[in-house]
């Protein structure tokens, strides 16, 4: 059945229309670690969009806590996660300011960032996500045109996190998977350790 | 009554079915400036939602004009309802900025600007002039404000022009160093009246 309000097709055969404004950002997937090695995001599996139907996609880290104080990094796959290894450069920088109020810095972070590099790219700038109950991760990572076989992939994250210091950090990151191949999954991991909690959200964005 | 279009749930029991794809970020409540000491967005008040609802929360400012010249848009956050604004916060600040001459291009933190669990009120916006023409824009965004686990991070970029014709580009960041439920966001300038603009609030799905 559907329905028809003044001549215009609201919803038919299960959907609803797509004239009718739904939202231009889309909720895809919920992943919530629960001492997990690694959070992926995989086209295909799982629910999980990642292809050409957006051209741009979010992630969103709340409370991302870790086992034990550790960088928290990302990497991509471009063969549905057999592999995450694609070549990536980025620039890291961020400001921080302690709790003691007797340090504080904006600064490039030349140890963190990525030349060709196909290693993980650290999300959490200038420190270790700290342990205590109440520390965590927060924040965004954004990857335009994951499916282009044109262009490199680009990718921007602001964060906030505090580390053992305690120390507000405020990260940023930005660079491009220097691949022409489609990425088709995104996985996220703590540098060494567990992500004891915390959620990791998938958006698309028409 | 509920609706079922091709064998799929479209409504029932007053809500639109989870499976059906919609829009993540929920518009909540705007509130419009005009000569006010403050803006408050408290849990339940006025259709206010500030709470376990969505894990993530966005301000966004537009257009904010003081009533006096080179006041700064300021927030604190509460959690008792509005009665007290006053959560430790440990914060930093920095800015781009530039003459409308092209002279001055400076890239630098402001200590002066940040917090050591400070309970006053934190700066988003510095030095907002007073020019008919002149304002401040920009978005706050405020991760999973009700846990009750882990302090409260926040980040901030607005954009204006100041009393010296200056364009700056405002970052802040931090948390407010809380294990309680944030459950209220007040805004206002550091002293005068916000004179015009409008903040709106909305949650992320």
């Amino acid at each position: 059945m559907g329905v028809i309000s003044n001549g215009t097709t609201l919803l038919d055969a299960g959907a609803i229309d797509s004239g009718v404004p739904t939202g231009a950002m889309t909720l895809i997937k919920t992943l919530t670690a629960s001492g997990s090695s690694t959070l992926s995001f995989v086209h295909g599996a799982s629910s999980v969009v990642l292809d050409g139907t957006y051209k741009q996609y979010l992630f969103k880290f709340i409370n991302i806590h870790p086992a034990s104080a550790s960088k928290f990094e990302f990497n991509f796959t471009i063969d549905s996660g057999n592999n995450y290894n694609v070549t990536k450069t980025s620039t890291t920088f961020g400001v921080f300011h302690t709790e003691a109020d007797n340090s504080a810095s904006l600064a490039y972070k030349t140890a963190h960032d990525l030349a060709q590099g196909t290693g993980n790219q650290i999300l959490s700038v200038h420190g270790d996500v700290g342990t205590a109950n109440d520390m965590s991760f927060c924040g965004t990572l954004r990857l335009f045109d994951p499916a282009n076989t044109t262009f490199v992939k680009h990718f921007m994250a602001t964060s906030n996190f505090v580390d053992n210091g305690p120390t507000s950090m405020n990260p940023f990151v930005a660079g491009y998977g220097n691949t022409t191949s489609a990425i088709n999954g995104v996985r996220f991991a703590m540098g060494s350790g567990a992500i004891a909690s915390g959620q990791i959200k998938l958006y698309g964005i028409k | 009554m509920g609706l079922i279009s091709n064998g799929t749930t479209i409504f029932d029991a007053g809500a639109l079915d989870s499976g059906l794809a919609k829009g993540a970020m929920t518009f909540i409540k705007k509130l419009t400036a005009s000569g006010s000491a403050t803006l408050s967005f408290v849990n339940g008040a006025s259709g206010v939602v500030l709470d376990g609802t969505y894990k993530e929360y966005l301000f966004t400012f537009n257009n904010i004009h003081p009533a006096t010249d080179g006041k700064r848009l300021t927030f604190n956050v509460s959690i008792d309802t509005g009665s007290n604004y006053n959560v430790a916060k440990t914060t930093t600040f920095f800015q781009a900025s530039v003459g409308e001459n092209g002279s001055d291009g400076t890239l630098a933190i402001q200590a002066g600007n940040d917090l050591a669990q400070g309970t006053g009120f934190h700066q988003l916006i510095s030095n907002v002039g007073g020019d008919n023409d002149q304002c401040g824009s920009g978005i706050l965004t405020l991760f999973d404000p009700s846990s009750t686990t882990f302090v409260k991070h926040f980040i901030s970029t607005c954009s204006s022009s100041n009393s010296s014709d200056y364009l700056q580009n405002d970052h802040t960041a931090g948390y407010a160093n809380t294990t309680s439920a944030v459950d209220a966001v007040q805004f206002k300038m550091d002293s005068g009246n916000i004179d015009a603009g409008v903040i709106c609030l909305y949650g992320i799905a």
